[in-house]
C-alpha cells in the first residue's frame, strides 16, 4: 500500500520533471540527477519527513538539496505537496521565477537554503540538527549529496564533525548515480567505496538500491546514537529509457519528440 | 578613575583579541541563544574562559573554516545569535564561498571576527597577515565590514551586531598592549564616520588600529603648523556617502591610511565616493601597495609600507608642500 503510493508518486514526479524540462527550452535542465534522486525523495516525503501548520512552522523536519542542481526533483515533490502552485513550478527557470535552476531559499515553499554551489549542504544541516537539538525538538534532519559532490573538500570537513557532536537526528544520503558533469566517478576522480570512506568518520552508513522503495525505508527507519550515512545506489537519468546511465543527460535541452516518448514510456509502465 | 576609564584602559592594557573574549563573557550573559563558534583558537581569541564557563554557547569546530560559516549559518537560521572567530585570512579568505552563499545570497545573520588582521603577524608571513580581506568580503552584498580602532569601539561594534540586518564581519587591528583612541564615551552607529580632529586643507581618512599612528603623525604635523582633518572609518561598508562628502568640504588634499591593500579597501572607499563629485580634490592612497613584501615585524612593515606615523607625517607635509 505505502510502496504503491509511492510508486505513483514516483512516476508523478517523473513526470512533472519532463514537464519542468519541456518548459525550460533552450535554457535546459539537469535531468540525470534529478532524475536518479525521484525514489529517495518521493520515500522521504512520502513517510518520514512531515510539514506542519504554517504556524508551527519551525517543527519541521529539514531536507537540504546539498546537490543543487537536482532541484527539479525536489520541485516536483513540492508540487505535488502542494507547498508551490503549478504557475510557480512551470516559471521554472523563466526571468523572476522563485524556482530557478538552483534553489533559493523559501522556507514556506519548502526549500531551507540556497543551494548549487557544491559541498556546502551538510554543513548546513549539522547547525540545523545543532540547534534543533538545543530547542529539544525531535524534528530531523536530511541532506542529499552527489558522489560527485564529494569531491568537494568542504564535505569531509562536515563529516568528521557530524559524529563529533553525536548528532542522530542527521541523515545524510548520497545519490550515487557513479556520473558526474563530465564522466563517471571513476573518469574524473575516484572516490572508491564511499561506504567504506564515512564509516571510517564514524557514521552509521546503510547500503541500499536507490530506486527500491522498500529497502529506503527500512534505511531511513534505522534507529542510530550516530548520524547516519545512507548510500543510495542509483541509475543516473533512471525512468528516462534514452538517459540511463547516459551522461549526456546530465544538462540538456528536452525536446517535444522526446519528452512525448518519455511520457509514453513512463505510462507503459505502470 | 571611574568605572568607564578603568575599562577602557583595561582593554587598552589587554589589547584587541582578548578584549574580544571579556565582551563576550559579558554579552552571553544577557543572550542565551548566543553561541560562539572557532575553529580550534580559543586562545588566540581571548575566548578560554568564554569555553570553560559557557560551554553550552561554544562550539569547537576543529581547523575547518568552511565547515564553521556552514554550522553557524545552520545555527542562526534557526534562532541563535552566532560569533565565529579565527585568523583574519582564515576567517575570510579561506571560506569566502561559504561567506557568499550563506550569508551573502540567503542574508543569514552571523558575526565573524577576524583576528590579527592586518600586518600585525609579519613576522609569521604573508599567509597570516591579512590585507586583502576587506577587498574580497566588499563585493559581497549584505555583509556589513567594521575596523574598531580600540577596545571600547570594538564593544561597540559586537553590541551594534544585534540590532543590525545584516552579517557583519569585524576586523581586528593592532597589537597588545593597544593605544587606545577614545578616553571618553561616543556615539557609535553602524555607517557613520566619526570626526577625530577638526583641521583645515588635508583631511586623513583612516581605520582601525593604525588610526594611532595616525594620531601620532598628527603630533609631528601641528609642530610645522599643519592641522589635518582626521576621521575614523570605523565602518567600511555600509559608508553615510553624505557624510564622507561634508567632511570633504574644505579640504582640497585627501589622505587614507590603511592596514590593507590599496585596492579594495578604505583607499578604494573614499576613491569611489570622490569619483561621484566634482572630482576638485586630490586623493592619495597610503597602504600596502598591491604587493606581497618580505617578512618582519609591525614596525618593520608599517614603516615598509608607509603607513608608520613618520611616513605619514612626511607624506602628509610633501603633499602641502
Amino acid at each position: 500500500m505505502v510502496i504503491n503510493h509511492i510508486k505513483i508518486l514516483s512516476k508523478n514526479v517523473r513526470k512533472n520533471i519532463l514537464k519542468a524540462s519541456l518548459e525550460a527550452g533552450s535554457a535546459s535542465a539537469h535531468i540525470g540527477g534529478a532524475l536518479s534522486s525521484v525514489e529517495i525523495l518521493s520515500t522521504l516525503y512520502s513517510e518520514f519527513i512531515s510539514f506542519p501548520e504554517k504556524k508551527n512552522w519551525h517543527d519541521r523536519d529539514r531536507l537540504i538539496l546539498s546537490k543543487g542542481h537536482a532541484c527539479l526533483v525536489l520541485y516536483s515533490i513540492l508540487l505535488e505537496k502542494k507547498l508551490i502552485t503549478k504557475k510557480e513550478f512551470l516559471s521554472f527557470e523563466k526571468n523572476n521565477s522563485i524556482l530557478p535552476g538552483h534553489p533559493v531559499m523559501n522556507k514556506f515553499k519548502g526549500i531551507e537554503f540556497s543551494n548549487g554551489s557544491l559541498g556546502l549542504g551538510l554543513s548546513l544541516g549539522i547547525g540545523s540538527a545543532i540547534a534543533l537539538k538545543k530547542k529539544q525538538k525531535s524534528n530531523k534532519v536530511y541532506v542529499l549529496i552527489g558522489d560527485g559532490e564529494c569531491n568537494e573538500g568542504s564535505v569531509w570537513e562536515a563529516a568528521l564533525l557530524g559524529p563529533n557532536l553525536k548528532l542522530n537526528n542527521l541523515t545524510c544520503i548520497i545519490d550515487k548515480n557513479n556520473f558526474q558533469q563530465t564522466g563517471s566517478n571513476k573518469e574524473i576522480l575516484d572516490i572508491d567505496d564511499l561506504a567504506s570512506k564515512w564509516r571510517s568518520f564514524n557514521w552509521h552508513v546503510v547500503e541500499v538500491s536507490g530506486h527500491e522503495i522498500n529497502e529506503l525505508i527500512e534505511a531511513f527507519k534505522v534507529v542510530t546514537d550516530k548520524p547516519k550515512l545512507i548510500v543510495a545506489k542509483t541509475i543516473k537519468g533512471k525512468g528516462l529509457v534514452f538517459a540511463e546511465n547516459n551522461n549526456e543527460w546530465h544538462h540538456k535541452i528536452l525536446t517535444k519528440k522526446l519528452y512525448d516518448e518519455a511520457i509514453k514510456n513512463l505510462d507503459a509502465h505502470e | 578613575m571611574n568605572k568607564f576609564s578603568k575599562k577602557i584602559n583595561f582593554y587598552s592594557s589587554i589589547g584587541m583579541r582578548a578584549s574580544f573574549g571579556m565582551i563576550m563573557l559579558e554579552l552571553v550573559k544577557k543572550d542565551k541563544n548566543l553561541m560562539v563558534l572557532t575553529s580550534d583558537v580559543s586562545t588566540s581569541a581571548g575566548l578560554d574562559r568564554f569555553r570553560n564557563q559557557h560551554k553550552e554557547n561554544y562550539l569547537e569546530i576543529g581547523i575547518s573554516e568552511q565547515n564553521m560559516i556552514g554550522v553557524a549559518a545552520g545555527l542562526s537560521n534557526d534562532g541563535f545569535n552566532v560569533f565565529t572567530s579565527t585568523f583574519s585570512p582564515f576567517q575570510t579568505l579561506r571560506c569566502l564561498e561559504q561567506i557568499k552563499v550563506n550569508l551573502g545570497y540567503m542574508n543569514i545573520k552571523i558575526c565573524m571576527v577576524g583576528l590579527a588582521s592586518g600586518l600585525v603577524l609579519g613576522n609569521l608571513g604573508y599567509t597570516h597577515c591579512s590585507v586583502e580581506d576587506v577587498g574580497a568580503l566588499r563585493s559581497i552584498p549584505n555583509i556589513d565590514i567594521l575596523t574598531p580602532c580600540d577596545g571600547l569601539e570594538l564593544e561597540k561594534c559586537l553590541t551594534a551586531f544585534n540590532k543590525s540586518n545584516n552579517s557583519m564581519y569585524i576586523r581586528l587591528t593592532g597589537s597588545s598592549p593597544l593605544k587606545k583612541i577614545y578616553n571618553e564615551n561616543y556615539n557609535f552607529k553602524i555607517g557613520e564616520p566619526k570626526k577625530i580632529k577638526d583641521g583645515k586643507k588635508i583631511i586623513l581618512f583612516s581605520s582601525g588600529a593604525i588610526i594611532n599612528e595616525v594620531l601620532i603623525a598628527n603630533e609631528i604635523l601641528r609642530k610645522k603648523n599643519i592641522f589635518p582633518t582626521i576621521i575614523n572609518v570605523h565602518s567600511l561598508k555600509p559608508i553615510n556617502k553624505k557624510n564622507v562628502l561634508n567632511f570633504l568640504k574644505g579640504h582640497k588634499y585627501v589622505v587614507t591610511i590603511e592596514e590593507h591593500n590599496i585596492i579594495g579597501g578604505l583607499g578604494s572607499v573614499i576613491s569611489e565616493i570622490i569619483s561621484e563629485t566634482d572630482r576638485s580634490h586630490k586623493l592619495y592612497r597610503l597602504g600596502v601597495k598591491d604587493t606581497y613584501s618580505k617578512s618582519g615585524s609591525y614596525d618593520y612593515l608599517k614603516k615598509l609600507h608607509g603607513i608608520d606615523s613618520v611616513s605619514i607625517a612626511k607624506k602628509v607635509k610633501s603633499i602641502l608642500k
